[in-house]
This record gives C-alpha cells, structure tokens and sequence, in this order.
C-alpha cells in the first residue's frame, strides 16, 4: 500500500483545514506521501511537513498549477500518480473537478464522498442526498477516493516530513485560466466554522440578508444559504450549504426562513446542534432542529443579536 | 456542431428515498422517475444554444433500462432532435457506474462526432459527480465543470465554473466536456404540441455489446443502510430561551 493526498492549494495558498482532514482520513490506512502542486509551494509544504502521518511532501512548483485545472494534474503527473495505490482527495470543489478526470486516465473507479474509511478497499458514503449510506468495495488496482471533510478531524501539527522536489514535462494545452471571482472575507470558513448562521428564502433579500450576516458576526460565524437564497440573488454561491452546495458540520447550525427541504439537510444535518427560527411551525426543520424559534425571524433575528 | 447530452433517469427529487428493509439498496419499484435535475438543466442549454443558431443537432443520450425510453421522449419534447437508448440492464435497481457510463458514452462520440457534451453535473441518486470528468479523460478532450454560464466561441466554450471560493472562468478548447450546474439557467417544459411531435423524432436503441463496451462494476455495494437519524428538539417559548441556548453552545 502506498497513499498519496492531493493537497488543495489555490494559488500559492493552502486549504488547510480541507488537506489535513484528508490526510487524517487516509491515515486510517497508513502513513501518506502529500502532493503540493501549485505556482508558489513554500508556505504550503512547510505547513504540510508538520501535519502528523505525513511521510513525504512531493514538491512541484510550476504556474501550471496555480489555479488547479484538472488537466494540469492529469495530463503531467499521471505517471507519478500511477505508482501509488490509493489516492486520496477533499471532495471540495478542486477534488471533485480533479479526482474523478484521474479515474478516467488510469481507468479506476472514484469513490466520491467518503465519510469513512472501513478498510483498505472499503468506504461508507453517503448516496440520495445522505438518505441512505453505502458501504462499497473496491476491486480496483488504484483506489481514488475523495473526502467528506466534515466527518474527520484534522491531524495534529507534530510531524515532520521529509520535502522532495518533482518536475513534469508535458503542459496543459486543453484548458486555460481567465479569472477568478473570489470575495474575500474576514469571517471563517463555511466548511470548518464552529458556529454557522444560515438564512433562506424567507429572508426575502439581498439587503435583508444583512440581519443574517449580523448575527454571524456577533457570534464569530460563517455565513450560509439555501439555495432558494443563492438562486434568488439574496448571497453568493459559495455560501450554498446542501447537496450540491457545501456540506458543513458546526458545533452550532443556525438556520433562519429555511425550510428544511431535504436537499438541504443534506448539508447540514450531521452538525452537533441545530437551531431553527421559522415562522411556519410546521417547517420540515423543526424535525431536525434540537431547538426551534417560531417566530417572525424580522422580529427574532435583530433582538437576538442585540440580546447576544 | 452537434451537441451530445446524457440524461439519467433517477428517483424524482421530491420522492424521499426509502431504504429496503433487506440492506440492498434503494426501492425503485412503483415510484415517480423523473429526468436527473441537472441533465434537464445541460440539456436547457443545449436547446439554447442551437437556437442561437451555433449548434445544428442535439443528440439525447441515455443508458440504463428500457424505461428510460420515457426520460428520452422528455428529452426529445424539450428539445433535442434524436435519442439513443442503450439498454444495459433489465433491474432498475442496477446502477450503472461513471466509469461505464463515461465508456459506453466515449464510444457513440466516436461513431456521432460531437463537439461538445453537455452534462449535468451530478446525478442525484448515486450522488458520484463524476461521469463528465472521466468522459473528457477517456477522449483526452478539455473540460469544464460545475457551469453556471457558457459562452460557445468560435473554437472554445468560455465557461464560469462555480467553486468553492466563488467563481472561476476558463477556456476549454472544443471539443469539450462541460459539466453544469443549478444556476447554469431554468429549463423549459415541453408544451402539449412539442409532446406530440416528440413521439415521431427518431429513437434508437442499442446495447453496450453494439458499441464493443464491456460492462463492468468496480464498486461491490455490500450494504445500504438508514444515515443515522436525529430526533425533532424542543420549540422553545421565547427569544430569551433561545438567545441561552445558542450561547450556550457557542464555543462549546
Ligand atoms: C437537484 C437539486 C439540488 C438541490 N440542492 C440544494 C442545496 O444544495 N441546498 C439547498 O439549500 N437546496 C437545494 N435544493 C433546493 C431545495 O429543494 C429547496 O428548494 C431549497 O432548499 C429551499 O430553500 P428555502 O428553505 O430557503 O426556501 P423555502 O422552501 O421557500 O422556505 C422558506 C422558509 O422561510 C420561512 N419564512 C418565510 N418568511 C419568514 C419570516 N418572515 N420569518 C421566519 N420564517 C420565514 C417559510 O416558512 C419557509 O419555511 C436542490 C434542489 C434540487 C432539485
């Protein structure tokens, strides 16, 4: 058995809490070589030497990866790849785009969305939007399997790894970077914040949705949405929490004028406390909130700030 | 330019998915099967794309049992001009995996000639978000994922892929395989007419064996189970109550 992890890197910047997750599911199986590919390598592999179970950090620093297209990895670094026996990935946006192009030049199977490691050809994931979890095993030679983050935790910071320096030869002549779209923001991370305030449909707008990010802000939270709030332009895309969204587990998940369709449990439902404010009582949310408000949120979100 | 679109026959999305009591799966039988979500919304595009006059034939591709003859037909009343069905098995519950699926799809883009395969980007029963990217693989052809805009150009697709930092725009050289997500547009429904008409567009249907793929499972399913289940809570009084509650488990 030989894991490698493919690190997310965005442009010189390492996804920390996504890559040591990762690390930390593909642990279960042994001690991982890590990938870091990007244009500038080396804040990223100086965090990643440190992440414990890390053996060996394969270095590539090239302008070919600073904005992870897929064949970029595919197209060069197959023959790297190809010598290890599982590969593992976050299942973010950067592995689902990658991992999968992987499984169609070496001819494996992904496993998408792992929520846990059983052995070193079994997975559990989630299928139907997290209505039922399957237990699969693997018959191909190179395993591929992409990580739901959320169900692991990170690995501590007490290794030492040992950095060497890979090239590639070929480019990617398939696809080219225009621009990024990107807001930067000073509040944590949708995918590993403790506390996430949510609002929905409910919420009515954009300018509304500023009651939402208030009480984020008091409690030091993420921000997230249905997809009724994304479509309808109240919040950007990247706060979509759900099933095809982002898929969060909190300490805390604060939903607010979301009704609780089952496409947005998905998301959500695996965080260890769930408070819902809604008006309508019998809002599919109050079956999985451990706490329910029902109340007008216009009413109950700005008192429960100030009262914060 | 011809346009290929797959389109997955799956659980409709406003049926829960019921567990059977026997650990083997999903039960499909007598329930509503509708067209994947997103195949409709790859599809959208492709009609929209032809009537702006940049596409000549869109060609509805769809894999799996004989009903899904009936995905096909919706597919031929929204829009697209021909179908093919290849039937790969008789038993519902038999889910035909990406890898397969990108194969069986491979070889008709070598016999139909596309330039461009629109696809959605994840079914939403076995949930893999994967078919699309192993398509471009096998035909070495760029691709895009997760679109949430498409702009076709003379010799490349500009694409607005949604990620998890916002959005990204990138070229893809046609041909290409794009991947498209829920904001990419809102598909039609056919009208009562285009239903009618659909009925004599050309379908056909063929087996994997007449396109030289071998079906294969990588992934043995020994077991599907209920996800761990979470009890309704307490509906509290009041503001005050609540403002406890959630400072209670700030930080805890
Ligand atoms: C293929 C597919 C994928 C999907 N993926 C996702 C996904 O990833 N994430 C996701 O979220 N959805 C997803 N959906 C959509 C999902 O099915 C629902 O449509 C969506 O989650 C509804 O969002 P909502 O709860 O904000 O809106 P609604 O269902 O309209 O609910 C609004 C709620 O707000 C309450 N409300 C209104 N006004 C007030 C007020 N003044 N005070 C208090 N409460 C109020 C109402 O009582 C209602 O319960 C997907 C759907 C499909 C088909």
């Amino acid at each position: 058995m030989k894991i490698l992890v493919l690190a997310e890197i965005n442009d010189g910047e390492l996804a920390e809490d996504q890559t040591s997750k990762t690390v930390s599911a593909a642990a279960t199986l042994g001690e991982v070589d890590v990938l870091c590919a990007s244009n500038q390598c080396s804040d990223a592999s100086k965090k990643i030497t440190k992440m414990a179970n890390v053996e060996n950090v394969l270095v590539l620093e090239d302008d070919l990866f600073a904005q992870s297209l897929a064949e970029s990895y595919s197209e060069t670094l197959i023959d790297t790849i190809r010598s290890y026996s599982h590969i593992f990935a976050p299942s973010s946006s950067f592995g689902k785009n990658i991992l999968p192009r992987i499984g169609g030049m070496l001819d494996a199977m992904v496993i998408s969305d792992v929520s846990q490691v059983i052995s070193e050809d079994t997975f559990e994931r989630p299928v139907y939007a997290g209505n039922a979890i399957q237990t699969v095993q693997s018959t191909d030679k190179i395993k591929l399997i992409s990580v739901r983050t959320s169900n692991f935790d990170s690995v501590p910071l007490t290794g030492n790894a040992i950095t060497k320096k890979i090239d590639c030869a070929t480019k990617n002549t398939l696809t080219t970077f225009v621009e990024n779209k990107i807001q930067a923001s000073d509040r944590p991370e949708l995918t590993s914040a403790k506390v996430v305030v949510s609002g929905g449909r409910g919420v009515g707008s954009k300018e509304n949705f500023e009651i939402i990010e208030g009480l984020a802000d008091k409690l030091g939270a993420a921000v997230g949405a249905s997809r009724a709030a994304v479509d309808s332009g109240f919040a950007p895309n990247d706060w979509q929490v759900g099933q095809t969204g982002k898929v969060v587990a909190p300490d805390l998940y604060v939903a607010v004028g979301i009704s609780g369709a089952i496409q947005h449990l998905a998301g959500m439902k695996d965080s260890k406390v769930i408070v819902a404010i809604n008006k309508d009582e019998e809002a599919p949310i109050f079956q999985v909130a451990d706490f329910g408000l029902v109340d007008d949120l216009f009413k109950a979100v700005p008192e429960i700030e100030k009262k914060i | 330019m011809k346009i290929l679109v797959p389109v997955k026959r799956v659980l409709d999305y406003n049926v829960k998915a019921r567990v059977k009591a026997d650990g083997s799966g999903i039960d499909l039988a007598n329930v509503k099967m509708s067209m994947n979500p997103f195949d409709e919304i790859a599809l959208e595009e492709a009609i929209r794309i032809k009537e702006k006059g940049d596409a000549e034939e869109i060609i509805a591709v769809s894999i799996g049992v004989q009903q899904n003859q009936e995905t096909l037909r919706t597919a031929l009343a929204m829009g697209a001009d021909r179908a093919i069905l290849v039937v790969a098995t008789d038993d519902v519950h038999n889910d035909i995996e990406p890898l397969t699926v990108a194969n069986i799809l491979a070889a008709i883009t070598q016999k139909e000639g596309p330039s461009l395969i629109l696809c959605g980007k994840q079914a939403i029963d076995n949930d893999f978000n994967a078919t699309a990217q192993m398509l471009s693989a096998k035909l070495r052809w760029s691709q895009a994922t997760f679109a949430s805009e498409i702009d076709v150009e003379k010799d490349k697709v500009r694409v607005t892929r949604e990620v998890d930092g916002g959005l990204q725009t990138i070229d893809a050289k046609i041909p290409a395989v794009v991947s498209v997500d829920l904001r990419l547009n809102e598909p039609r429904y056919a009208s009562l007419p285009n239903i009618m008409k659909a009925k004599r567009k050309p379908l056909e249907e063929i087996s994997p064996a007449d396109l030289g793929v071998e079906m294969t499972q990588r992934l043995k399913v020994l077991e599907t189970k209920e996800p761990g289940s979470r009890e309704a809570g307490l509906i509290l009084e009041n503001i005050d109550q609540l403002v406890e509650k959630i400072q209670e488990n700030v930080g805890g």
